[in-house]
């Protein structure tokens, strides 16, 4: 990589304003087009046939009378997806999670589907599928799974990570530890100590747009997608690899996106969509029902934590010590291991021990959900922290402050900290009015700290500069919070040109180079990177280009505001030329001029948050309000504010969501109840309060402009922050999220 | 499937009674069309009552008010007469679903869908409401508590439709009041419900009573009981407790995914207390 990532200080003029995004009147309007949008001429429509059942052995598949059915064009079972994963076991689990092959593993487990004429015909046809199951005891609770005696999900899983290695088959897939210090010796030695066990349910990431998909494989075996995805580039990888295609053959297209939260990373019913089309020859729109997007898709992990902190009398934290149970559906996962790593990342710790356990459930394979794991963790470390701060005598705050991680601290997950924002945060939520407002009667207010890693990843972005000397900026990053815009104002930044002269797209996979899903907070981190990479190559061109309009050397020109500037005692009276002037000679200077960058964006600044919650329950009820709440968050430098606060707002209103009344609730027959957003309750705008947010600004030093990652922390404090109000509300600590009006109303009556 | 837009009940009657398959009765469809959706069920007939025009008013009479069964529910919260003489009624009616979804549901489709959690019902039943049905037989009158017999089961004849809602018209010192429970603030499903009616003497004191609840049991309950608890008094923090007591007894409700059978029994006896202290303010009032 021939460019310099780190961070200088300097004084910007477009980055760090509010321009209007370039998406939003397309949005506003219905004109963007999201997933559904797509059609082709001649397009089929497909359907999945899902297993009603949460366990059973597929003993057999009839498809012949659907197969008949008038307008049925073409009907899929795994048999029309052979096993090409050549021994890559995460590979192979996503084919069988796409199309169950030999079991189906939950309710909701795709098991075979049809393209036909039209939605009716669809649906019909996959009624005259005849499946043969044959029943097997189920587990969908993540302790019952745990325990020894559970139902086998998979007899070939033998828990890793334990020495000795076991001798019998679990669910529990892997054990991972972090950690340093003596935490028996510190713990034996506190004067205070903490321990409790929580538990949070499964919820969905509950984007409003579903899983949508076009797939059109051609005769000659080059094909299309267009889908709504957080990454066509992985997309198209698993897809190719999965069905046996080059990947420079398949071409995928994003659309806009109507959500993702982690969730449109994984695919489910592309590949499926894609074998439809080669099957019958004809392109094959795929849209999942909201049904199937609960069923089969998401979801997060359900846990079962148990934390024991010990403290001196002095406030210090003298050993902290958690074990974390995980689901993460029928298939592996390493959603403890995260779990395990983010649950002390806030504090300055001697003693430290995590352990993880990732366990095998029949529910959806579990999927990354903004910040994966580590809201879970957090509410039961936080909710600890808050209790043990009352034994020792301490103010919520200042416990945390005294206990805070800072630079050079040895972060409990392994690393060591460069500079980071968790006490800057916690010190702006002290000061802040919100933490002085007064309460009323029934009132409760919560506190809580969040910590999340960031990413970096791969990243390509090609700067083109038109002849009119505007310039087309083409990422490979999906926009999911407003990237675009924050994109443009860097390339105008770095060029010295107004954000109105940058236009930015995101390319299709055929288009530009490789690049990572839009996740781990990465989108505007990697792609503002590679973007002052590409600008600053394009930056160069236009120094030769001007040099070799002027006929001086190159070293002699340099580039100030969008010109370039003629320097030196021989040229320096030179009029500058403006970028507009350099573009519009480019076809007599040497051709077009352009900027790329590929690069490993590394060094995404870790990231941390406090939140304030100000809670109302309804004692006879059980019943909440949420009256107030407040994010302060360390966004290293927002490049555009306000999609900086949209992201804060947005991870606290799932947050709370997640908090209060969203789990995934099954029966005993091991089926989904409550697939819908009637009985999956997010707020709706009138459950919340216009949430307060507080932007810190502590430079990332691997970043030219300081950017850090803002999009996921902002989920994690906020089950924690609301059960510390809702505790101090009703004075029983609460340990179950969600703290439902029934759990409520049960824990006070207990 | 077939899809019939009558312009008048008696045509309307006639095509239920003559259908062969399964037939269904549309109003605003914010049960019948989602139920369709969803593969619930799939009608091969549908008759579209909303051209039939007698059934699109609310009118005003010496009697009380006729509700047609395709008035949508936001406009029964229009109406500043029904409001000031039945704000239960009202209330109820306009908690259904949302601001869109109350722009084409109705209280007819509301009871006949005969979901125990209806929203309108429990106010219409403490109302002593009446519903207006008509049939291959002529038409015929009956209480509202009649007409759900189980969830999503109604006692209506084969080619019977409800025409219209009776309610009467303002009593003095007269008051009605309906709550549920939800946990989000709307798009919402009630958990469990009571709506309660109360008559004044001149002295302020309760001369009849009737409540009902929701969600508590296979159909909207009518609890004679409670309201024999709230008649001669002055819903004092005693009968109160009383009525509560009662209203939690009366329950018999299930566990699932809304609420545990301890959760309703306690938040009914809780919504009854504050729905009679509502209805006794507003019975006051006039």
């Amino acid at each position: 990589m021939n460019f310099d990532p780190s961070h200088s200080k300097r004084s910007f003029s477009s980055v760090g304003t509010r321009p209007i995004r370039p998406d939003g009147v397309d949005k506003v309007t219905g004109r963007a087009r999201y997933g559904a949008d797509f059609n082709m001429p001649g397009q089929l429509v497909g359907r999945i046939l899902r297993s009603p059942h949460a366990h059973a052995n597929i003993r057999k598949i009839d498809t012949s009378k659907a197969a008949q059915l008038p307008g049925v064009k073409a009907v899929l079972t795994a048999a029309d997806l052979p096993d090409l994963t050549d021994g890559d076991a995460a590979m192979y689990d996503i084919l069988d999670n796409c199309m169950a092959r030999k079991k189906a593993l939950y309710d909701g487990h795709a098991v075979a589907a049809v393209a036909a004429i039209d939605a009716r015909t669809a649906k019909q046809a996959l009624k005259l599928i005849e499946v043969e199951y044959e029943l097997l005891p189920h587990v969908t609770d993540v302790d019952q799974a745990f325990a020894p005696d559970a139902p086998l999900i998979n007899d070939t899983i033998f828990t890793t990570g334990v020495d000795p290695k076991p001798d019998r088959p679990s669910n529990v897939l892997m054990r991972s530890q972090f950690g340093h210090g003596d935490v028996d010796a510190g713990m034996a030695s506190a004067d205070f100590v903490v321990e409790r066990t929580f538990k949070t349910e499964q919820t969905h990431q509950g984007y409003i747009e579903p899983h949508a998909c076009v797939a059109s494989v051609s005769s000659d075996g080059t094909a299309d997608l267009w889908v709504c995805t957080q990454g066509h580039f992985v997309y198209r990888q698993h897809c190719a690899q999965l069905l046996g295609m080059d990947a420079s053959k398949l071409r995928v297209t994003s659309s806009e996106i109507g959500g993702g939260f982690g969730g449109k990373t994984h695919v489910w019913a592309e590949p499926v969509a894609l074998a439809l089309s080669r099957k019958v020859g004809r392109p094959v729109k795929l849209v999942m029902t909201r049904d199937e997007v609960f069923r089969a898709s998401g979801p997060t992990s359900a846990t079962s934590i148990d934390v024991k902190i010990g403290a001196l009398k002095d406030g210090t934290i003298i050993a902290a010590d958690a074990t974390l149970r995980y689901s993460c559906g029928p298939y592996a996962g390493a959603w403890a291991e995260i779990g395990a790593m983010t649950a002390f990342a806030c504090y300055k710790l001697e003693n430290v021990r995590t352990v993880g356990y990732e366990v095998l459930v029949n529910r959806p394979k579990t999927a990354a959900y903004r910040a994966p794991s580590a809201p879970m963790a957090a509410f039961a470390v936080e909710s600890a922290i808050d209790e043990l701060a009352k034994k020792v005598g301490m103010n919520p705050i200042d416990f945390r402050i005294r206990n805070a991680a800072q630079e050079g601290t040895k972060a409990s997950y392994g690393p060591v900290y460069g500079p980071i924002g968790i006490g800057p945060t916690l010190e702006a939520v002290k000061n802040h009015p919100h933490m002085k407002a007064p309460l009323g009667k029934n009132q409760g207010r919560g506190m809580a700290c969040g910590f999340w890693f960031n990413f970096g990843g791969q990243t390509c972005t090609d700067l083109n500069i038109g002849k009119d000397g505007t310039v087309s900026l083409a990422v490979g990053t999906v926009d999911v919070g407003g990237s675009r815009a924050s994109l443009s104002l860097v390339a105008a930044e770095e060029l010295g040109i107004d954000y109105s002269q940058v236009r930015t797209v995101i390319a299709d996979t055929s288009s530009l180079g490789y690049n990572d899903m839009t996740d781990g907070s990465r989108g505007t981190f990697s792609s503002s990177m590679a973007t002052i990479s590409a600008a600053r190559n394009a930056i160069k061109i236009l120094r030769e280009r001007a040099a070799q309009m002027w006929d001086i050397p190159v070293e002699d020109v340099t580039w100030e505001k969008g010109h370039a500037v003629a320097k030196g005692e021989t040229h320096g009276n030179l009029p500058k030329l403006s970028l507009k002037e350099i573009a519009a000679a480019s076809g007599t200077t040497g051709g077009p001029i352009a900027g790329h960058s590929e690069i490993v964006a590394d060094g995404a600044g870790v990231s941390f948050a406090t939140h304030i919650c100000d809670i109302e329950v309804d004692p006879e009820t059980g019943a909440t309000k949420v009256l107030r709440y407040t994010v302060v968050q360390d966004a290293g430098k927002a490049v555009h504010p306000t999609y900086v606060e949209g992201q804060y707002q947005g991870g606290a209103a799932q947050g709370i969501g997640w908090a209060l009344n969203e789990e995934y609730i099954y029966g005993k027959d091991g089926r989904l109840q409550n697939a819908g957003f009637l009985d999956y309750r997010i707020p709706v705008c009138s459950d919340l309060p216009m949430i307060d947010t507080q932007i810190l600004e502590i430079p990332n030093p691997n970043h030219p402009y300081g950017v850090r990652g803002v999009g996921e922390t902002s989920i994690v404090p906020p089950l924690a922050a609301v059960a510390n109000a809702v505790s101090n509300a009703v004075g029983v600590r609460m340990l179950h999220i969600p703290m439902s009006p029934p759990r409520i109303l049960a824990a006070l009556d207990a | 499937m077939r899809y019939i837009r009558p312009s008048s009940i008696e045509d309307a009657v006639g095509l239920l009674a003559e259908a062969s398959g399964k037939a269904a009765v549309l109003a605003g469809g914010s049960d019948l069309l989602v139920r369709m959706k969803g593969g619930f069920i799939e009608p091969e007939l549908i008759i579209d009552i909303k051209a039939i025009d007698a059934l699109r008013h609310i009118t005003e009479s010496e009697d009380g008010f006729v509700i047609g069964a395709a008035v949508p529910c936001a406009v029964l919260g229009e109406n500043a007469a029904l409001r000031r003489a039945w704000p239960g009624v009202v209330e109820g009616a306009n908690l259904i679903g949302s601001k869109q979804v109350q722009g084409r549901c109705t209280i007819v489709g509301n009871l006949c869908n005969a979901s125990p959690a209806a929203d309108s019902v429990p106010a219409l039943l403490a109302a002593g409401a009446k519903a207006r049905i008509r049939g291959p037989a002529g038409s015929r009158t009956i209480a509202v508590e009649m007409v759900p017999v189980g969830p999503g089961k109604t006692s209506l004849a084969p080619g019977e439709i409800i025409e219209a809602i009776l309610l009467d018209k303002r009593q003095p010192r007269s008051g009605d009041a309906y709550q549920r429970f939800t946990p989000r603030t709307e798009m919402d499903i009630a958990v469990v419900s009571a709506a309660v009616k109360l008559t004044l003497d001149d002295q302020g004191v309760v001369q009849s009573a009737r409540v009902a609840l929701g969600a508590a049991a296979p159909t909207v309950l009518l609890v004679e009981e409670a309201a024999e608890i709230l008649t001669g008094s002055r819903v004092d923090d005693k009968t109160l407790d009383r009525l509560a007591a009662v209203c939690s007894g009366a329950c018999r409700p299930i566990d699932d995914k809304r609420g545990t059978v301890e959760f309703r029994r306690k938040v009914a006896g809780v919504l009854a207390k504050r729905v009679a202290l509502a209805a006794y303010q507003r019975a006051g009032q006039k």
